[in-house]
């Protein structure tokens, strides 16, 4: 099918009086990484939330490969190939990075709880199956080394890299990464970057990320979408939305904000 | 200290996962299938106690410690199944029969207390559970056309066919296959897909939701299955009691079970096993200590809840892990020696712990 992949017209969300996002529009095109910037409280993790149903619009619509999402219920985004990770992390600490990974492919089961309580024949295909890909993915991200370690006993940055694992585990179309990079140092962000591009590139997933470290976002985004005060800002190639008056005032003020500062502080 | 070499996936669905496991279990196994002729009379009465509350505990695990749901008010699930049994087998019917309707009855009432699980959690989840209690409790008190109310309710032994299990042999038999049946089939469930979603649940809903875990069907079924196992034990209590009255499926009855499986170590099935020895063996103990104790002490009425309260306390407090992770602990200690180093086992804490979505 052609048309992009995922469409947001007008999102809007509003909480009590505080208009969270608002009328914000976008394409996400089949195969390319889509990032969204913009300072904090900017709306990006909002709009996150939408798409993964944990909020509901108030107004706007999401479709995605032609079939309205906000119809569907949150549970059900997964199964149509929508993997999301967390800002914070939201891995199962208490189970091991493989049983982690085998959560990831939860969507993918055949076998009923009759079948699961009894252990059939069926039930031992289907996590046979599960296990080998939960090793391809291990395999892919070099995770070999904490297959079997706790989740709560592991640095910060392989959380990071088990999360993207579990999210790649659903077999998505769409992957949503929510500041991938947070909390990981220079070198981690290098290697989070090569893994962006190879999913990209060798699964050919789409990737709709939310990101700060622009020389992250520069290396790996075809387009990237500006956000302010939970409205759009920009949206083009990199460099374009970097060089973008807008969101250079949004991050830095204007001018006239800097002299007033001046005068106030002389 | 063990390595486990694995060479393909079937080796690690397996249950047995090496030798030494084979090896201690069919040792248990052996010891289980001998124990009518190797024990006496009354301390084989104490261990058919310890199968019917692990099954009954097996249940309870499952619901608070793999799916994180907790129930004050488990011994309502052991009542229904027990009366269950208790009416059914008194009309007559075959006891395989009435034990399934025990199941599926008690099932049944666990998704109707899971509906409000779907709206309220922790202490307030408690506190609907033990509402629930309450209520079956004095169900069961006024319902005295069916059962007896408090003037209690007589049960016949189980028969089948003309085949009567009435020695205390043959009703040990069927307690233990019960009870390994069972305990296969909580095994079976946590090395499947159903399971795995349960302990998503418990760690993180709104990881599990956007991993595609549909929670209302997953806690309503932790519920009922959790329900159906307790059920299946208030089958087999009911039978070896003989004699059933609403006070015995009181609120102690459930702060009982509930201790059981935190005594014996939250999330593990060891840990059911270890809880119900646990259970059984510590009413004996205090009643020994009683002698050697002041009599003031010694013969005041509320002895054994100031035990157990004391006991569950310490535990939260020094042993979170329970009796089965104590085992773990010693274990890996003899294992390592002279390795073990005291902060093995700590669980790391998680210096951000995310702003939890709803």
């Amino acid at each position: 099918m052609s048309g992009p992949l995922l469409s947001a017209r007008d999102l809007t969300v509003k909480f009590g009086g505080l208009v969270a996002v608002n009328k914000v529009s976008f394409d996400v095109q089949r195969g390319e990484v889509f990032t969204i910037i913009g300072p904090n409280g900017a709306g990006k993790t909002t709009v996150f939330n939408l798409i993964s149903r944990i909020y509901q619009p108030t107004a706007g619509s999401i479709s995605y490969d032609g079939e309205d999402l906000v119809a569907q219920p949150p549970h059900a985004v997964a199964a149509r190939g929508i993997a999301r990770t967390f800002q914070n992390i939201e891995l199962f600490e208490f189970a091991s990075v493989l049983q982690n990974l085998l959560i990831g492919t939860h969507t993918h089961r055949r076998t009923s709880l009759w079948q699961d309580l009894l252990f059939t024949g069926a039930a031992r295909r289907a996590e046979v199956h599960a296990r080998h890909k939960a090793e391809e993915v291990i395999e892919f991200l070099d995770l070999q080394r904490y297959r079997d370690m706790m989740v709560a006993g592991l640095p910060y940055g392989v959380r990071k890299v088990v999360e993207l694992a579990r999210a790649l585990c659903c077999e998505p179309k769409l992957l949503l990464l929510d500041e991938p990079s947070s909390g990981l140092n220079t070198e981690e962000t290098d290697d989070m970057a090569w893994w962006i591009q190879d999913i990209q590139r060798e699964l050919g997933i789409t990737v709709l990320m939310v990101e700060h470290d622009m020389s992250l976002v520069s290396k790996v985004s075809d387009r990237v979408l500006a956000m302010n005060q939970g409205e759009v800002l920009a949206l083009g190639a990199p460099d374009e939305v970097q060089a973008h008056p807008g969101v250079i005032e949004a991050y830095l003020g204007s001018t006239d904000d800097l002299s007033s500062l001046r005068r106030s502080a002389a | 200290m063990r390595f486990i070499f694995k060479t393909d996936y079937e080796q690690d669905i397996r249950i047995v996962k090496h030798g030494g496991q084979a090896f201690w279990y069919s040792l248990l196994g052996l010891f289980l299938l001998a124990a009518p002729w190797l024990l006496s009379e009354y301390v084989l009465a104490q261990l058919v106690f310890v199968l019917i509350y692990a099954v009954v505990g097996l249940g309870l695990m499952l619901l608070a410690g793999f799916t994180g749901q907790f129930s004050i008010g488990h011994a309502a699930f052991l009542g229904v199944g027990a009366y269950t049994q208790a009416v059914l087998t008194n009309a007559g019917w075959p006891f395989p029969l009435a034990l399934a309707c025990s199941a599926g009855l008690s099932a049944i009432v666990g998704i109707v207390i899971g509906v409000p699980a779907l709206r309220v959690k922790g202490i307030y989840l408690g506190i609907a559970t033990l509402a629930f209690g309450f209520i079956v409790e004095e169900g069961m008190a006024r319902w005295e056309s069916v059962t007896g109310g408090n003037a209690g309710l007589h049960v016949k032994s189980p028969a089948m066919f003309g085949w009567v299990l009435d020695g205390s042999t043959e009703f040990y038999f069927l307690c233990l296959v019960v009870t390994v049946l069972c305990t296969f089939a909580l095994i079976n469930l946590l090395r499947s897909p159903t399971g795995r979603a349960f302990v998503a649940i418990r760690d993180s809903e709104v990881s599990a939701q956007s991993m595609g875990i549909h929670l209302a069907r997953y806690k309503t079924m932790s519920f009922a299955l959790s329900a159906a196992f307790a059920g299946l034990g208030g089958a087999l209590y009911a039978h070896k009691i003989k004699f059933l009255s609403p006070e015995q499926f009181s609120i102690i009855q459930s702060i009982d079970l509930l201790l059981m499986i935190v005594v014996g170590g939250l999330g593990s099935i060891h840990g059911v096993f270890l809880g119900a020895v646990f259970l059984i063996t510590m009413p004996q103990l205090i009643a020994m200590g009683k002698d050697y104790l002041p009599e003031s002490v010694g013969q005041s009425p509320g002895l054994q809840a100031v035990v157990y309260g004391v006991v569950l306390v310490a535990f939260v407090l020094f042993e979170p892990h329970g009796l089965y992770g104590r085992w773990l602990k010693i274990r890996t200690y003899l294992q390592m020696f002279p390795f073990y180093r005291a902060g093995m086992f700590r669980r790391q804490k998680s210096f951000q712990k995310s702003d939890r979505l709803k």
